[in-house]
């Protein structure tokens, strides 16, 4: 350990982490316009190849595209290390993960090889430059904390689920023969269980005591939960892939007892809050950790009950849980955190002294963030029984995706539009000097 | 034996304390409970910044020969809280606790990162490097006299 290793610095440039986050609501409207194109048809089975391009809307156009922001917004903060080149590297994995994420869809969509080999190219590159990038910082961390274990777990993670979804595009693009069912299985636990949980599992390890002001995850659990879901999830896809069946289940009943443990560590955590004020990313947190918890028992309980083994909805309710439930409400609570506090520090760091700096409030106002999570919930519980009653409720859903996902757009571009105009202002009341050194 | 890192870090728990019951004051509308939290959150804050600046830091300087790393941004942080500070305390002098609430929004994020990044990485190294002098340095930051300098 050397303290010449450990950066502290300030956060990269506010427009490295804020493309990402303004892209990725335009992905929930996109899966939404989909969803109402293709109609109830999509929940007749989760390989139909309209509901693949539905599923990768969600997981990479908007769930990747804010977790690696975020990575990169966070690194200094919670490992101190400084990802090197912050402009370049943002713009070679936003940009590729975007049109990557696009042309994918289309790919499903057309089943042309030529459209999977371009996504492939450019999923590949983008995946490429945020492993690279976060992985050269990680394990150049100057003092291992439980967050930097779960990091280097997911990022893990991460590279199991692109390198086998890589793999899978080669079979789509190029023909590769592969056990599709198989690797497909597996590059699905890889990134929701792996990357995703194990993710959100180490940021929370965090923000929930801190901005909560709860007590703190119980340190046995912040140090060994990620690298035990680890090794499951390395047995699991052994065992998997060798077709041992029990052992399989029981290595996934292990996996789905974890998932749920977390969960409600988390959810007990937040009963014990002592951060009186209601908070409206809290209900996110909640509305997340619930559905993890309800798919994780889901998942549990579908082998070893035959009605639930046997009806086709199960795997459709555990995605809308796992993907919408659980990733999409705590990035979406998270960014109403990230967004506001980030205008304002910069204009801070910018304009202190020179012009008035909104509070986090004035950008963002809460009554917003509560509307826009009304839509959430009723988005969710739509699409929840939507799965079931596909022809009533199909319409409905997608109308309330479309909704929710503009809501929290039109909420972040304003907080970047008033950022924009007041930094223009209070730059043109007293221009900066130009040896004056900004902060921030 | 306390750690330097146990040792600050219950410090950090109490000052969240006092933020939250500022806070919540604030949030129920109580004006003058509002103003009792906030001096004494302020306070304790101050309080805490100073034992850093004045023992702690120049003592993990001295231990690695580096004054311009990591301490430097934590010097710089507490400026950067302390100017929050002050807006919230010019809001409640004004009886704008729409505004307070505001500030105390971002405040509670600085503050919290700069937690993370001293519970996580600069008080272990504190520990670390100053090896058999963290009883006395420990001690030093408990005799630390409040409102001012040792």
């Amino acid at each position: 350990m050397n303290s010449a290793g450990l950066s502290l610095e300030q956060a990269p440039p506010f427009s490295v982490p804020l493309r990402f986050f303004l892209t990725a609501p335009w992905f929930l409207v996109l899966a939404a316009a989909l969803l109402a194109w293709r109609g109830p048809e999509v929940f007749a089975s989760r390989w139909l190849p309209a509901t693949l391009a539905l599923t990768h809307l969600l997981t990479l156009g908007f769930m990747a595209q804010v977790m690696l922001g975020a990575l990169l917004q966070m690194l200094p903060v919670v490992v101190g290390v400084v990802v090197p080149r912050p402009r370049l590297a943002a713009a070679l994995i936003h940009i590729p993960l975007t049109l990557g994420a696009l042309v994918l869809a289309v790919a499903f969509l057309n089943g042309s090889p030529a459209w999977f080999q371009g996504a492939l190219g450019l999923l590949g590159l983008g995946f490429g430059t945020a492993l690279i990038a976060v992985h050269l910082a990680l394990w150049h961390a100057p003092v291992v904390s439980g967050t930097v274990i779960a990091l280097r777990c997911a990022l893990g993670a991460l590279m199991v689920t692109v390198g086998l979804g890589l793999a899978l595009g080669g079979f789509f693009g190029w023909g590769f023969s592969l056990p599709v069912v198989i690797v497909t299985h597996l590059h699905t636990a890889w990134g929701l269980v792996g990357w995703t949980t194990l993710l959100v599992a180490g940021v929370a390890y965090q923000v929930v005591p801190m901005f909560q002001i709860t007590p703190p995850y119980p340190s046995a659990f912040v140090r060994g939960f990620a690298p035990l879901m680890a090794v499951l999830l390395v047995a699991w896809s052994v065992l998997t892939f060798g077709d041992w069946e029990t052992a399989a289940r029981l290595t996934g009943a292990a996996l789905a007892l974890g998932v749920g443990l977390f969960a409600m560590t988390t959810l007990y955590l937040l009963t014990q809050r002592r951060r009186k004020i209601g908070d409206p990313t809290l209900a996110y947190w909640r509305t997340s950790m619930a559905s993890l918890l309800a798919g994780a028992l889901l998942w549990l309980l579908t082998p070893w009950v035959p009605a639930l083994a046997q009806a086709p909805q199960v795997e459709w309710l555990l995605g809308i849980l796992l993907i919408f439930g659980f990733a999409v409400a705590v990035i979406n609570g998270m960014l109403y955190k990230i967004v506001p506090f980030l205008a304002w520090f910069h204009l801070q760091a910018q304009l202190l002294g020179r012009a008035k700096v909104p509070t986090m409030k004035q950008l963002l106002p809460e009554v917003r963030i509560r509307r826009q999570f009304w839509a959430y919930l009723a988005t969710l519980l739509l699409l929840l029984v939507a799965a079931v009653h596909p022809s009533v409720l199909t319409y409905p859903a997608a109308l309330a995706l479309g909704v929710t996902g503009i809501w929290l757009g039109v909420n972040l571009w304003a907080v970047g539009w008033t950022y924009r105009r007041i930094l223009q202002d209070g730059l043109a009341i007293a221009p900066v000097r130009d040896n004056q050194v900004m902060r921030g | 034996m306390t750690t330097i890192t146990e040792f600050l870090v219950a410090e950090h728990r109490a000052c969240d304390d006092g933020f939250a019951a500022a806070e919540d004051a604030a949030h129920a509308g109580d004006l003058a409970r509002c103003r009792a939290n906030f001096q004494q959150f302020l306070a304790a804050m101050e309080h805490h910044f100073q034992k850093e600046e004045a023992m702690l830091f120049p003592a993990f300087e001295q231990a690695t020969g580096n004054a311009m790393g990591p301490t430097r941004v934590m010097r710089l942080e507490h400026q950067q809280m302390r100017e929050t500070l002050a807006e919230m305390s010019g809001a409640l002098a004004g009886g704008d606790l729409e505004n307070f609430l505001g500030q105390a929004e971002a405040l509670l994020i600085l503050m919290q990162q700069h937690n993370i990044k001293e519970e996580q990485m600069l008080y272990p190294m504190c520990d670390r490097f100053l090896g058999g002098a963290v009883g006395s340095v420990i001690q030093a930051l408990r005799d630390f006299p409040a409102g001012g300098s040792p």
